[in-house]
């Protein structure tokens, strides 16, 4: 069959989606000499990492709003920093509480220990060991998000050296840190942070780094080993946690979309897919919402899992064991996004003023009770009346962001479950509400926040899942609970990005190392692609 | 005893990191806060406020005051029209450099000069023959520096004259703030920027209105720290580190020439009669200087294989590093040294510029550099890359071209 598309043109691949994952995809493909096409959605780059302007003169970073995991290599190899991808250091964690001065955490350990000594002198004096020790935990975490996932059943003998390196990397830990790696695994946030700290007040916000994309309380089982990832990001060589891109995360696939674009990829906008083609259990290509067929023998997906096999390929096309394993993986999502645009600075009541203490993220997350409570209205099926908020004040570190003296607020909001009592289809009904208990929790902090709006963007799961296709709104392309990590990511079996569809391949956080914008799966499914000549 | 400038009641009080250094006899704050990351964020992303009061200024004035500052120059100031800045170097006899620095034209032949080291001795006994008045005004004048792309919207509101339609290089004298002085389009950072001088009495006021002007835009004041990493992704070498002035060094091998020092771009050997150009002709017919200044780029890849071997993430301070490192050619013989470099985080390159033997000094050869890793001293490659490493469109670009009708001088000009 000839490979010719309808513009008359041969694609070596067809990357479906131009989210960062697809796009750094796309771009490695096209660095190795392939010809790929890119097809978006929207009208806007990136999918879950875009920016745009909703609101005239203030632009959203609308969904994912931070990065930290962004791979260094991934930077170099497509010369990311040359296409204009810029990122900022947070310069704080902050919370907030209705009383007192709350807890600011710096990068400085000596000022952070005078914060934390407020609440509890033995905290203080143990929270840099505890840094410490996270650290030399994620060292031997980290190498693992670099390469593919080992498959333990594997007798292959890349895999079986592999596990090796990872298990000669384990006793390297010693006995205690090993024991360690084995709580983290096994335990809740807060009960492994009980084990270190006392002050509710300091382990309420480190506590939250467990929950974010999950549809779990700050104490299941299995939400302290994400607790890790805070100590694995790296900006700039040295190990740091998180930043904030230049013109928001839309500002990152727009760097990577150039340096695709560069290497010769053509980026196709407002081409929707509808259907991923398969025939005798190999792809033939695309066909786009319009009807349009576009040939190829390889196509990539940049999309959530779910939607590609269950959705685009279609069930019939599919081993049934791998579509019911898919059935079974688990996208609850959890989290809604509300972006608001300021007329002016609001303080907070606690600590005013726009310093460094709210250039970094600022945690609504005064007491773990709150946090457990915040959960309990999810568990029930209704958002979260008074929610754990992730607020960041983009228009501080980029000014590009907002006119001058104005502000944009980008607000990570957890709980607002996909599943809601209504069903997920009633959500636009509630979204007013929910972006009203949103910005009511805030105002209670940052008094006349209300009257500064003026525009408000409240997007729920039902919305993401809509509008960016992340099914039930979650926002890693799965929940990163251990179940669903390393090889087992998505499907057991299926860790390296092949797929059981001859010529298909998954590039996008369904697959490992999973969701953030770090840009990792796109890259690592590429350059497995290449290796085994599959394009 | 050390001195202060005239904007320290203002940034003492801000200096909550005790950071400070000797600057020229002045003590001067090298980073605001306990890191410079914000002040160098401000450089690249907003506007950072440094005050540069410690920079040498000589006022040159007097019917021969262009000829006599082309003699002294590598640059042509009779050529230099009023309103506008060169930058170059100034050559002892034998073709070393002394110092580099700006010249400014002020109009009715008055220049100032502004240069690292105070020259008032060797002006006044090269200025014989010349119809000149030279007084030192370095202790009369606070200098305060403005850089970053949004320098100009902080300004604009609070400066007299259109900077839109200020060129680069260009300068005027004005009222920034009601306050009488003159406004630079120069600075040290390789962005869009301006100096302000003014008299030392208006210097606090003046600190006050760019700061209350700089809110809105996230402008920051910013110490020697931050624009010491910007100086050197913008290529500019400071003397002292990445060369020795020619006066102060004790033998001749560690003198050097315009080529040597990185600033052979300001030299124009077919002028003749100036101080210096007959021994670089010479140089010139030699077959070129010595040595080259190149930039470099440290292999990230190398390094972290480097750090691996020690069970270590790769590290780098998070500020220039002026310590000089010894670079090898692939046959590990030494070909010369860094006498500065820096992580950079806008270019997330490793940098370096370098004095290196003239046949390693080829665009893209690949040469080694030390690095040194618990306490032992390896190598890492290093390729030669081009100077400036970041050259960002807003430094030279003028938003709006200026109107014939209403030319950009000051009544008198001629």
């Amino acid at each position: 069959m000839s490979a010719l598309g309808t513009a008359g043109k041969a694609w070596d691949a067809i990357v479906v989606g131009g989210g960062h994952n697809g796009l750094t995809a796309a771009a490695y493909l096209a660095k190795a000499g392939r010809k790929v096409l890119v097809l978006e959605k929207r009208h806007v780059l990136g999918g879950v990492a875009c920016s745009e302007e909703v609101y005239p003169g203030f632009t959203y970073t609308v969904c994912s709003y931070v990065v930290s995991l962004l791979r260094p290599w991934i930077i170099r190899d497509l010369n990311l920093a040359q296409h204009g991808l810029r990122v900022i250091p947070l310069e704080a964690s902050f919370t907030p509480q209705a009383e007192g001065p709350g807890l600011c955490r710096w990068p400085d350990p000596d000022m952070t220990r005078r914060e934390i000594a407020r609440l509890s002198p033995r905290d203080a004096n143990v929270y840099p060991e505890f840094g410490r020790t996270m650290g030399r935990l994620a060292r031997f975490v980290k190498p693992m998000i670099d390469t593919p996932p080992p498959d333990p059943a594997s007798l292959r003998p890349s895999d079986l050296w592999q596990l090796l390196g990872l298990g000669r990397r384990f006793r390297e830990l010693g006995d205690d840190l090993a024991a360690l790696m084995f709580k983290l695994t096994t335990m809740g946030g807060v009960d492994f942070l009980k084990e270190w700290f006392e002050s509710d007040q300091l382990m309420a916000p480190m506590s939250c780094s467990g929950i974010i994309g999950t549809f779990l309380g700050v104490s299941s089982p299995g939400t302290a080993y994400v607790l890790l990832h805070h100590y694995m990001g790296e900006i700039d060589g040295s190990s740091r946690a998180w930043g904030f891109p230049v013109g928001g995360t839309g500002g990152i696939s727009e760097a990577i979309g150039r340096s695709a674009e560069a290497f010769g990829a053509e980026i196709r906008m407002e081409a929707p897919v509808a259907k991923i083609l398969v025939n005798g259990g190999k792809t033939t290509g695309v066909v786009l919402e319009n009807g349009d067929e576009i040939r190829g023998k390889t196509v990539v997906s940049g999309c959530e899992p779910t939607l590609t096999f269950l959705k685009m390929v279609g069930a019939d096309n599919l081993p049934a064991d791998f579509a019911g394993a898919l059935r079974k993986y688990k996208c609850r999502g959890s989290s809604g996004k509300v972006n608001l645009a300021l007329d002016r600075w609001v303080d907070f009541a606690c600590r005013p003023g726009d310093g460094p203490h709210v250039r970094g993220d600022v945690a609504i997350a005064p007491s773990i009770d709150y946090l457990e409570r915040a959960y309990d209205d999810a568990k029930y099926g209704d958002f979260s009346r008074r929610p754990y908020i992730n607020a960041v004040f983009p228009s501080l570190l980029d000014r590009s962001m907002a006119p001058p003296g104005k502000h944009v607020v980008s607000c990570f909001v957890q709980y607002a479950p996909y599943d809601i009592t209504e069903g997920p289809e009633h959500w636009p009904e509630k979204r007013d509400a929910f972006g009203d208990a949103v910005v009511d929790t805030l105002e209670e902090y940052m008094p006349g926040l209300k009257d500064a709006i003026l525009h408000r963007q409240v997007l729920t799961p039902w919305d993401m899942e809509q509008e960016f296709g992340l099914t039930e709104g979650n926002i890693f392309h799965g929940e990163l609970g251990l179940e669903q990590l390393m090889f087992q990511r998505p499907v057991a079996g299926w860790s390296r990005y092949r797929t059981p569809v001859k010529g298909l391949w998954l590039a996008a956080s369904g697959a490992h190392p999973g969701g953030g914008v770090m840009a990792g799966p796109g890259a690592l499914a590429a350059k497995a692609m290449l290796e085994a000549r599959a394009v | 005893m050390t001195r202060t400038t005239p904007f320290h009641a203002r940034t003492g009080p801000l200096c909550t990191s005790f950071a400070w250094k000797e600057w020229a006899g002045y003590a001067a704050v090298c980073n605001y806060d306990r890191h410079s990351e914000r002040e160098y964020y401000a450089f690249r992303q907003t506007a950072g406020i440094i005050d540069m009061t410690p920079l040498s200024k000589l006022e040159v004035r007097g019917p021969d005051a262009g000829a006599f500052l082309a003699r002294l120059w590598t640059r042509d100031i009779r050529r230099l029209p009023p309103g506008r800045v060169v930058y170059g170097a100034m050559c002892d006899g034998n073709g070393h450099v002394l110092d580099d620095g700006t010249v400014a034209n002020l109009g009715k032949n008055h220049y100032r000069v502004s240069s690292n080291a105070p020259w008032l001795g060797w002006y006044l006994e090269n200025a014989r023959r010349f119809d000149v008045d030279i007084t030192e005004s370095a202790y009369d004048i606070g200098v305060l520096s403005i850089q970053g792309p949004l320098a100009r919207d902080l300004l604009n509101p609070i400066v007299e004259a259109d900077l839109d339609v200020m060129r680069f290089f260009g300068v005027r004298s004005t009222k920034i703030a009601g306050i009488s002085g003159e406004v630079a389009r120069t600075g040290y950072t390789g962005d869009l920027g301006f100096e302000c001088w003014v008299a030392n009495d208006d210097a606090p006021a003046l600190w006050d209105a760019v700061l209350e002007a700089g809110k809105l835009y996230g402008a920051e004041p910013a110490g020697l720290d931050a624009m010491d990493v910007a100086r050197i992704e913008a290529g500019f070498v400071l003397p002292g580190i990445d060369y020795i002035s020619a006066r102060d060094c004790v033998n001749e091998t560690r003198k050097s020439t315009p080529d040597e020092a990185g600033l052979g771009w300001t030299v124009k050997l077919d002028r003749e009669d100036w101080i210096g150009r007959d021994a670089l002709v010479r140089e010139r017919d030699r077959g070129g200087s010595k040595w080259l200044m190149v930039g470099l780029e440290v292999s990230w890849p190398d390094l972290e294989a480097l750090y691996d071997e020690y069970k270590l993430p790769p590290h780098l301070a998070p500020c220039g590093c002026r310590e000089t490192l010894p670079v090898y050619d692939q046959d590990g013989r030494q070909v010369g040294q860094a006498t500065s470099s820096t992580w950079s985080p806008i270019l997330k390159r490793y940098i370096a510029m370098a004095q290196v033997h003239r046949p390693f000094g080829g665009l893209g050869t690949r040469l080694k550099i030390e690095h040194t890793v618990e306490f032992e001293r390896r190598q890492v490659t290093a390729t030669v890359v081009e100077k400036p490493f970041y050259d960002p469109p807003q430094k030279t670009f003028t938003p709006k071209k200026l109107q014939k009708s209403a030319p950009n001088r000051k009544k008198g000009d001629a």
